[in-house]
């Protein structure tokens, strides 16, 4: 980081003003993010609420927005990155054109997710969390999306299916998969 | 914006309900969104117009009984109708002046009946993004009130009058933990709503958030006032978007009104509010993870003291109350403390809402006083086990609280009634199970839930919930002696006793519950191999003893 290295204005006692760094690229959505982190004054405790912006509009965190958000904010990368890690939220890596998320909350679980889960994962071949070869289909479980009395829940691409069947889990896959 | 303006809003709402013979409330709360509210709301307005009725169709938050949803009200005549479909708009369009459509009717005198509405007195009343609505419910006039006719202590004083416990789970006196952050030194305090609704199971702190935004606005204000804050914080789940874009909502409406920003009805007190979004941790939701999430870093609890009412956000003393505890405030500015303190039992005063879930008829969101019987609440209220299946437990606390069996269901719902049965009030989620559901493994899923929420400070939780999470899973399977669970339980005190926070402090308690009232079901995994649910696959390990026989 260049602004580290002491300078002269070091030694006579003051501080240079601070500069962010320059845009990653010319993506109209870095001026987004940059937006929510001057609305916050370039505060460090605006963080979590950057790379929330950030994930809303790229869809997961690099590292080169990590890096990025991480200078702006004037962050310690550790602090950024454990930070990003910390929060299950935030995903490093890109999802799948379409999503399926199984709610493994407590009532979905009384009422069978576990099995829609199973039926995801031998249709897709892959655990919760990756995403198909290619990134088509990314098969995914949430903690708890508050639809417990229409258990059990899933999302398809964000939508809210209440109420479902392993079979339905699979017709959905099977229609992803032949798109 | 003065109390005369306020009236005067009210008024004009009224009148221009007035102008409609029928108004027809859709519920558009996700469970009957999910369901297709939306398109019965659009063949609603359509089928109104081509009747040439004078219909107001309204969206509305929770109605409550999301099993029979969707769900629609018809004023004035309170016809409930549920399972409807954008199908049925025409005839309930057609019906309106006249008898009402027999095969939507719905019998839920019963459920209702019990249930007393204090937190969700406006839902299914009002559009949760229009504040005059709220307004002409009596809303902000607690707040108005306050500032012209109450001093800060006033209103602390009528908190404590209504003997008002935190609705997250503690059950901490709401009043005391105000006039102590009144009390403590400094120019900038902070209050905070944690809607951090972390407890899987549990979703009444989304439906108040989106079917009623200024209640906990209004709420905040007040506590703002009380205790001399002038910034406010409301932390929500990142996993609620449409809580977040009504808070949004709400809070550009109540500045636009004047009831936020400076000056507030031409008084001194400032105050305004920012939305923080959680970013799926469940720790957050204790209250010093909380604020270390708001202030952006990982969300890991510190050991109190110094208490957040003395040093909290950005090293200020800071007032923290759930979604639910500020959504009561006005309605005891409103009607006194007495009034509320006249609901609920002994110590434990007002109503609480519980999120009815699991092996339940009714599944849904329910208000009922405090005190009332665990029993009225799941066969009266909930309708009971459907299925013919037969009642086992119910689960209330979330991952922190513990699992009631079927001989406990007489005892009043209450803070310190909940915890001699071993559990916690928590935030109200509260789910059924019945026999297809194996005690051991309910017992595993939350402590693989705590396991994976540890936050990794304190060795007591990180290390000893990935233990009794391995001992578990060999009850499970069948590979466990006695000496295990003479282990599990010796864990469960050290990480009970042990851990810096909360989640560790209660994360033994659903296999302790589990552990008094279903001993039988872990002796028969261990001993016989057998899993009287069937839902523990241990045929790897009744091979293997067979094998060793033979």
């Amino acid at each position: 980081m260049a602004d580290c290295v002491p300078t002269n204005s070091y030694r006579e006692g003051t501080v240079p003003a601070f500069t962010p760094p320059p845009l990653p690229s010319d993506d109209k959505r870095w001026k987004i993010v940059n937006g929510t982190m001057r609305k916050n004054g370039f505060a460090r405790h605006a963080l979590i609420e950057t790379l929330h912006t950030v994930q809303s509009s790229f869809g997961y965190l690099d590292d080169d927005a990590i890096r990025f958000v991480a200078h702006s904010l004037r962050v310690p990368l550790s602090q950024a990155y454990g930070v990003v890690t910390f929060y299950h939220y935030f995903s490093l890596k890109p999802p799948g054109k379409h999503t399926i998320t199984v709610c493994a909350g407590t009532a979905c679980y009384i009422k069978g997710s576990d099995k829609l889960i199973a039926a995801a994962e031998k249709r897709l071949g892959i655990p919760p969390g990756q995403t198909t070869e290619g990134g088509k289909i990314s098969l995914m479980t949430a903690r708890c999306v508050g639809a417990c009395s229409r258990a059990p829940v899933v999302l398809r691409d964000g939508e809210v299916m209440g109420e479902v069947s392993s079979e339905q889990v699979l017709e959905q896959l099977e229609r992803w998969a032949v798109e | 914006m003065t109390i005369e303006e306020l009236e005067q809003i009210a008024k004009s709402v009224c009148q221009e309900n007035e102008k409609y013979d029928f108004e027809v409330n859709v519920c558009m709360d996700l469970a009957c969104s999910s369901q297709g509210a939306g398109q019965l709301k659009d063949a609603l307005v359509k089928a109104a117009e081509a009747s040439g009725k004078n219909v107001h169709i309204r969206r509305t938050g929770c109605m409550g009984p999301c099993s029979s949803g969707p769900l629609v009200r018809v004023d004035p005549d309170q016809n409930l109708y549920h399972h409807v479909h954008a199908d049925h708009a025409e005839a309930i369009v057609n019906s309106l002046g006249g008898a009402p459509v027999p095969d939507l009717q719905c019998d839920l005198n019963e459920h209702f009946d019990k249930q007393v509405r204090v937190v969700l007195e406006n839902a299914g009343y009002i559009d949760p993004e229009k504040i005059d609505e709220y307004i002409a419910r009596d809303g902000y006039k607690a707040l108005l009130t306050a500032l012209t006719e109450m001093t800060p202590n006033g209103v602390i004083h009528r908190v404590t009058e209504s003997g008002l416990r935190g609705r997250g789970g503690g059950g901490y006196p709401t009043g005391l933990k105000w006039s102590t952050v009144a009390k403590a030194s400094g120019d900038v305090k902070y209050v905070v709503c944690n809607g951090d609704e972390g407890d899987p199971g549990a979703f009444m702190d989304r439906s108040v958030m989106e079917g009623d935004p200024h209640r906990v606005i209004e709420g905040m204000a007040l506590a703002a006032y009380a205790v001399g804050a002038s910034k406010g914080f409301i932390y929500v789940r990142a996993e609620y978007p449409t809580a977040v874009s009504r808070l949004t909502a709400g809070l550009r409406d109540a500045r636009r009104r004047g009831l936020l920003g400076n000056n507030i009805c031409n008084t001194p007190f400032n105050f305004d509010i920012e939305i923080r979004l959680g970013a799926g941790a469940f720790v957050c939701g204790e209250e010093t993870a909380l604020l270390a999430s708001i202030e952006g870093k990982r969300g890991t609890p510190r050991p109190r003291p110094p208490y957040p009412a003395v040093s909290g956000l950005f090293g200020k003393p800071t007032l923290i109350n759930n979604v639910e505890t500020y959504a009561n405030i006005a309605p005891i500015i409103r009607n006194g403390g007495k009034w509320f303190a006249n609901m609920g039992s002994e110590r434990s005063k007002g109503t609480k809402v519980f999120a009815l879930t699991g092996k339940i008829t009714n599944t849904g969101l329910v208000e009922v006083p405090m005190g009332i019987k665990l029993r009225e609440i799941i066969e009266v209220i909930g309708g009971g086990v459907p299925g013919g299946h037969t009642f086992k437990a119910v689960q209330t606390g979330g991952p922190s609280g513990g699992c009631i069996p079927a001989e406990m269901l007489d005892v009043g719902v209450s803070y310190d009634a909940l915890v001699r049965l071993g559990s916690i009030m928590g935030s109200g989620g509260m789910i059924v199970m019945d026999d297809t559901s194996c005690m051991v493994n309910v017992a595993r899923f939350f402590i693989e839930f705590c396991m994976t929420e540890s936050c990794g400070k304190c060795i007591p939780c990180r290390a000893g919930t990935a233990q009794m999470f391995t001992l578990l899973t060999k009850i499970c399977t069948g590979n466990a002696t006695m000496d295990d669970l003479e282990l599990l339980e010796a864990l469960c005190s050290t990480v009970k006793e042990a851990s810096l926070c909360g989640l560790g402090q209660t994360a033994p308690n659903p296999v302790l519950s589990t552990l008094k009232y279903f001993r039988n079901e872990y002796i028969e995994h261990i001993v016989d191999k057998r899993c009287r649910a069937g839902v523990c696959n241990m045929e790897a390990a009744v091979a293997d003893q067979k094998e060793v026989l033979a």
